[in-house]
């Protein structure tokens, strides 16, 4: 909520004239209103040799959060979200670069009538930025800013100095200094990058943000080495509107309940936009061993447990000889996903006949799981904390009972292949457990032992001589013919 | 058909099942409605015409006679389904209509019923003439349906009919009489006490000494109790006529009852002379009854054959059988339901042993009946979903075992020797398990309504039930350690004193309002809720919760496990358990587990992520920002630039923000392992049997005070406490002070709760089980650094807390469920119910701050 602009002068061209460039007066504190609260423009040092403008924008955090509230009960969609306790009053935030945009329109314009060629020409200026918010820490901001010619000190805030141990904070102290840069071209560069380093949670429509970011953007952004990054975080804010609507409140009112974040909980697939069509080989071999797989079985009626975004269902709709494919998954957001994917909505009778997405739990038993011919479980297991699989294991193999059952999970002996995976990290966030070879084995004998199947192992991916594959699949069938002869036997 | 044609005057009684599909049969114009009308209640017939209407607007239009068939099939299915006597107003002259009636009845397990009316076709046709509506109908229909009706009448009975009452001639339908017969199975009126014994098998010696056990003297008991047997009396064991003796003269006596078992019936079978297999011990029983005397044998044959297939008794809370009994087919009447009475149900697989695998029938039950069965040989008696069986292997050696109700209580003799070999061995465990003892998505998905005893009905809605499934399933402990989810609780009414939001005197004045006199301050801890399952070994946690391993838990109010390593969660434990056997709780409490309701601290040590990117954060952007601010407008000021409002804004900002990151530091410190790790327990749950739910606070803490004095960990820390009379000013006044005194010194504010813990108001409702009343710089970390500025408070003001009382009441109610469903020993997924409900409330849209 505060930067400040220096510059320094000489008699001939004094630095007082920040004043005509910014059109505020150096001898006066001026306040203007905003959106999210006042903003002033002081000048705490003036004169010929240094000049310095101040911008203070005093955020109302309590409006922030009582915008649009129904009564007592949380409010309008985002108000969940909303929190009193907010660094939006503190923090130079995409509310500051907002301010900015309003306070200083002429100057970022470089418009200056009374001083047209100063406008115009580069000048010496120190921007700093005391509480900048920095998602990608000082590395990130030295790479968006030092581009643009801007020599950039940046310094961490730690989180708590009575914690050392919690490390640094998202916060950093920024000071730019650059003589080659025009005012214009300064506040251009803050109006954008301020919001993209912010780690934003508050949004505002704006239709024509891409408008914006071009027009602000002119002359320095098409020849930016991060302009993917500036542009794809620039307009997250947008793609934001769009998961907002996704969000699902009742989970974050769960979350809060508990002292968490809704991130922690609805976790299950990744965001939208963050994930798009580029499935790793990996996903695609295991896709392809489990309809093969599939097909082997002769299963015609298949579940897809734990479904996640239904890429795995999709691709078992362009085959006829699957006459039934069922999606579930525990994750609501998961089967929004998977149903957008699927286009469910606009698919053709016949073909939509052919599939159904709803939501189910392997912690329960379900009578609409029974019946079928097969049920993968792919990457499912190592989701769940272990104490909680003879639930998984009953809920699949003794009360569904599908003729097939294919489990796929991460080999964890394979981990050391991974070039980016730090030593004894596992692969995804959410994994309660990899195993062994040796332990999936294990698992998955004793598993059909219990229940009648008899059980093989398919390697998934290259299998690595030393370490085996990356991804271990079991195949179980229900020992069908053993039970046959006994109850002849009988 | 033999029916006498019975003089005008006296009339025909018919008996008619009080649960049945009953037929009219008869020509148009026979008179069936009219028949109808006169014997039956309005709502339990259904006329084909009046179907008709349904779906085309016109009684007589034949083209909508299909659709208004399926309407009629459809609306006496669910009459069936739910258990109500329907009459079918239809010709059904024609095989075809009745056998699909039959059909229906036979789905829906109960007794089809045909009643015809034989009226001469003359006075059907006269009668038609007499209707407008009819009158065009062709004389040739009536005699088509006379031909039919007459070639039907010798078939009725073949084609299924389970009673068949003829009416002939217009007088004996006019003077015939219905009477209501009860059905067999129905014993409900029948309140015991009972003592359900479980199959013999021709154990007469372990019989004699059960019934001894039991307090019966040769047969009778002298306190009036009747012996319920479930059936397999015979075969395999060294005295199957000893036992049929014996029982026979009980039941006869009227001190017994007995169901077949598929034993019996099989014998019963054999004495009839069908071909039957002599195996599975049937050929001990023909050798041992060889001696016996025609009559005798003759006295079993016609007992075996009136046995009723299952009994439901004692107002509808109990169902003796065999073989166990799904709910719907309770008190129901068909071959179906005597076959599943007798052999249970299959999934159509063999195990290795070459016996068919039963189906779990049991885990699937959800009925409120309690089930009483047999059949199954098990180790030990235990109760599933409110289902129990009783065969506890005597004749192999096991035991006999009786149940006696309505105490629910065990009484066993064990068998005098191994008397025959079992085909496969005693399944280690009850049918369902321990890990296999299953919760179904059906006693939890969609809109739900949980019934409670202590606040009625609360509903949960779909869209906060997949909310809380989605938590339950991935994040919660295993449902078995999770018997309670703690309420959310309303803070007080907003208070108007200046500078403040919350204040204790509304707390004491809304309780005064409701009626409660006295109430506990309780201060509130600093940490995060917990709820801890303590119990007194791993044996204990197995037998009573069922899980192998821990020995208890530890989780949040949202059912999350606080570590995620098991070793820290037992550490603690035993460290609780430790203490509870030091102050010997216990044996005062007769039990070997605890439920405590806890707060566990530090919260950093579970908030320690929301702590970081939310509170230090604010803390750290705040702190950075203020110096460079203040020095800037400094500046200005001193350059003679009037910023003064601005500048003294600004530092009362910098102050709040600087009290604001005191405010949270205050809830976190660094632990190591368990060291700096604290428990305050302030309620003792539940314990064995009983839910301590409405111990008043004042005994609830001073068992708790005994926890903490005797634990030598420093793990458990005791809870403060003040009593305030809320009709007393002095009183009153001393618990302000105390708050003001607590939070003054950076406390977090404190609980009000009604020393009679569960209260309910003048009018019958529960009042508030806690009202939370919350320190001013406490209230900081959630209304923001600035909220004690004059108009930040003056909105804040603003606030609605209707929702969340009615939440936090719904939520108490389901939580007193659980703690009572829990104490009386009842099924898990009903206990789970409630919690899950808990969870699902706790996703509704509320105030976040509150």
């Amino acid at each position: 909520m505060f930067l400040t602009i220096t510059t320094t002068g000489t008699p001939e061209r004094p630095a007082t004239d920040l004043g005509f460039l910014l059109h505020k007066h150096p001898e006066k504190s001026q306040a203007f209103s905003t959106s999210y609260g006042k903003a002033h423009v002081l000048y705490p040092e003036a004169d010929a040799e240094r000049c310095t403008a101040a911008l203070l924008l005093e955020v109302d955090a309590v409006a922030l959060v009582r915008r649009g509230k129904g009564k007592g009960r949380g409010g309008a969609p985002d108000a969940a979200l909303a929190q009193y306790v907010n660094d939006r009053p503190y923090a130079a935030s995409s509310l500051l670069a907002v301010a900015l945009s309003s306070v200083f329109s002429s100057a970022m314009r470089g418009v200056c009538n009374a001083r047209p060629e100063r406008a115009a020409e580069p000048l010496p200026l120190r921007v700093e930025v005391p509480a900048l918010p920095a998602r990608g820490g000082p590395e990130l901001v030295r790479r968006l800013f030092e581009p643009l010619g801007w020599a950039v000190t940046v310094e961490p805030v730690p989180l708590d100095v009575a914690f050392p141990e919690w490390g640094d904070s998202r916060y950093v102290r920024l000071v730019l200094e650059s003589e080659s840069r025009t005012l214009a071209e300064a506040l251009r560069h803050l109006y954008v990058l301020l919001p993209v380093l912010d780690d934003a949670k508050h949004y505002w429509v704006a239709p024509d943000e891409v408008d914006k970011l071009l027009r602000a953007g002119e002359g320095w952004l098409p020849g930016h080495p991060e302009q993917k990054v500036i542009t794809s975080r620039y307009l997250s804010r947008r793609w934001s509107l769009t998961r907002q609507a996704m969000e699902r409140l009742e989970l974050v009112r769960l979350a809060e309940a508990d002292d968490s974040e809704v991130e922690d909980i609805d976790n299950a697939v990744e965001a939208e936009g963050e994930t798009e069509e580029k499935p790793t080989p990996l996903a695609v071999q295991r896709r392809d061993t489990i309809i093969a797989a599939l097909k082997a079985s002769g299963a015609a009626r298949v579940l897809d447990l734990g479904c996640g975004q239904g890429q795995l269902v999709q691709a078992l709709l362009k085959d006829p000889a699957f006459t039934e494919i069922v999606g579930v998954d525990v994750s609501m957001r998961a089967l929004t996903i998977a149903g957008r994917r699927l286009k469910l909505d606009r698919m053709g009778e016949r073909q939509a006949s052919r599939v159904k997405l709803f939501q189910s739990s392997l912690a329960y038993t379900d009578k609409r799981l029974a019946g079928y011919d097969a049920a993968v479980l792919s990457e499912v297991i190592e989701h769940l904390d272990l104490p909680r699989l003879p639930a998984l294991e009953y809920a699949v193999f003794g009360s569904a009972r599908p003729r097939t059952v294919l489990v796929t999970t991460p080999n964890v002996e394979y981990n050391v292949r991974w070039e980016s995976l730090p030593a004894g990290h596992v692969r995804h966030g959410d994994h309660r457990f990899e195993w062994t070879r040796e332990e999936f084995r294990a698992w998955a004998r004793a598993v059909a032992e219990r229940h009648g199947y008899d059980v093989e192992f398919v390697p998934v991916g290259l299998d690595d001589p030393e370490v085996g594959p990356p991804t271990q699949m079991a195949v179980f069938e229900m020992g069908r013919t053993e039970n046959v002869k006994e109850a002849k036997a009988a | 058909m033999s029916e006498n044609t019975t003089g005008a005057t006296e009339g025909r009684v018919l008996p008619v099942t009080d649960l049945s599909l009953v037929v009219l049969v008869g020509a148009s114009g026979s008179g069936k409605s009219t028949f109808a009308r006169r014997h039956f209640k309005p709502t339990e017939v259904i006329s084909s015409d009046f179907c008709r209407g349904l779906v085309c607007d016109d009684e007589n239009d034949q083209s909508a006679t299909r659709d208004a068939f399926d309407v009629l099939h459809y609306i006496a299915g669910k009459r069936l389904a739910a258990g109500r006597r329907t009459v079918v107003d239809a010709t059904n002259v024609q095989q075809d209509a009745r056998k699909q009636l039959i059909q229906l009845a036979k789905q829906y397990d109960v007794l089809p019923i045909a009643i015809v009316l034989d009226v001469p076709e003359q006075v059907c046709a006269e009668r038609n003439a007499g209707r407008s509506d009819r009158a065009d109908m062709p004389r040739r229909v009536i005699q088509r349906h006379t031909r039919e009706l007459r070639r039907s009448l010798r078939h009725l009975e073949r084609e299924g009919f389970r009673k068949v009452h003829v009416l002939r001639g217009v007088e004996d339908v006019e003077n015939a009489t219905v009477v209501t017969e009860k059905r067999f199975n129905d014993l409900t009126h029948l309140t015991g006490p009972f003592d359900i014994v479980g199959d013999i098998h021709g154990c007469a010696l372990e019989l004699e000494s059960l019934l001894g056990k039991l307090g019966y003297v040769d047969g009778v008991h002298p306190d009036g109790r009747t012996a319920v047997f479930v059936g397999d009396l015979v075969d395999r064991g060294p005295n199957s006529p000893g036992v049929l003796r014996r029982v026979m003269s009980m039941v006869k006596s009227g001190n017994a009852l007995c169901v077949p078992g598929n034993h019996e019936n099989k014998y019963g079978r054999y004495l009839k002379g069908r071909g039957v297999q002599h195996t599975h011990g049937l050929a001990e029983t023909i050798e041992q009854m060889e001696g016996e005397s025609e009559e005798f044998l003759t006295e079993v044959r016609q007992f075996i054959d009136g046995l009723v297939s299952h009994y439901v008794l004692d107002g509808g809370r109990l169902v003796v059988c065999h073989a166990g009994l799904p709910e719907k087919y309770h008190g129901r009447t068909s071959g179906r339901v005597r076959s599943h009475a007798l052999y249970g149900d299959t999934t159509g697989e063999t195990d290795e042993f070459g016996l068919p695998v039963r189906y779990p029938w049991a885990e699937d039950y959800r009925g409120r009946a309690a089930v009483v069965y047999g059949h199954t040989p098990v180790p030990e008696a235990t109760w599933l979903n409110n289902t129990i069986c009783l065969d506890t292997g005597a004749v192999f050696g096991g035991k006999l075992t009786a149940l006696r109700w309505p105490e629910r209580e065990l009484v066993d003799v064990p068998a005098e020797q191994v008397w025959y070999e079992p085909a496969r061995p005693l399944r280690t465990e009850a049918p369902g398990g321990h890990d296999g003892r299953p919760l179904d998505l059906g006693d939890v998905q969609g809109r739900r309504v949980v019934e409670t005893r202590h606040s009625g009905r609360v509903s949960v809605r779909e869209e906060n039930a997949a909310a809380a499934l989605e938590v339950m399933s991935r994040f919660a402990v295993d449902p078995r350690l999770l018997p309670y989810l703690p309420p959310t609780m309303a803070p007080t009414a907003t208070s108007h004193i200046e500078g403040y939001l919350e204040h204790p005197a509304e707390a004491f004045a809304q309780y005064a309002a409701d009626g409660v006199e006295r109430v506990v301050c309780e201060e509130k801890h600093m940490g995060s809720r917990a709820v801890a399952l303590v119990c007194r070994d791993a044996d204990v946690a197995r037998k009573r919760f069922g899980v192998d391993g821990p020995t208890g838990s530890l989780y949040t109010r949202t059912g999350r496990p606080f570590f995620d390593d098991e070793s820290v969660t037992e550490a603690i434990l035993d460290r609780v358990r430790a203490a509870v056997t030091e102050a010997g709780l216990w044996e005062d409490l007769e039990t070997d587990w605890l439920l405590l309701d806890a707060e566990l601290m530090p919260w950093s040590l579970k908030a320690q992520g929301l702590l970081r990117s939310q509170y230090a954060a604010v803390g750290a952007a705040s702190g950075a920002v203020f110096p460079g601010a203040l020095a800037a407008l400094e500046g200005a000021a001193a350059r003679g630039v009037d910023v003064s409002d601005l500048l003294s804004r600004q530092r009362e900002r910098a102050a709040d923000a600087a009290s604001f990151t005191e405010a949270y530091r205050r809830y976190c410190w660094t632990t190591d392992g368990l060291d700096g790790v604290r428990l305050a327990p302030f309620q003792v749950l539940a314990v064995q049997g009983r839910s301590l739910a409405a111990l008043p606070h004042d005994e609830q803490l001073a068992l708790l005070d005994r926890l903490v004095e005797h634990d030598g960990t420093g793990l458990l820390q005791t809870t403060r406490r003040l009593y305030v009379d809320t009709g007393d000013p002095e009183s009153v006044r001393a618990g302000v002070d105390w708050w003001l005194e607590m939070t003054g010194r950076g406390g977090e504010g404190m609980v009000v709760k009604p020393l009679g813990a569960v209260v309910r108001s003048g009018e019958g409702r529960l009042v508030q089980p806690g009202i939370k009343c919350r320190g001013r710089e406490y209230l900081r970390i959630i209304y923001g650094p600035e909220y004690t500025r004059p108009d930040n408070l003056a909105r804040l003001r603003q606030r609605f807390l209707n929702h969340k009382r009615s939440l936090a009441i719904r939520e108490y109610a389901l939580g007193l469920e659980a703690l009572d469903r829990l104490a009386e020993g009842e099924p898990l997924w009903r206990v789970h119910e409630a919690v899950f409900g808990v969870l699902a409330l706790e996703s509704e849209p509320v105030d976040p701050r509150l």
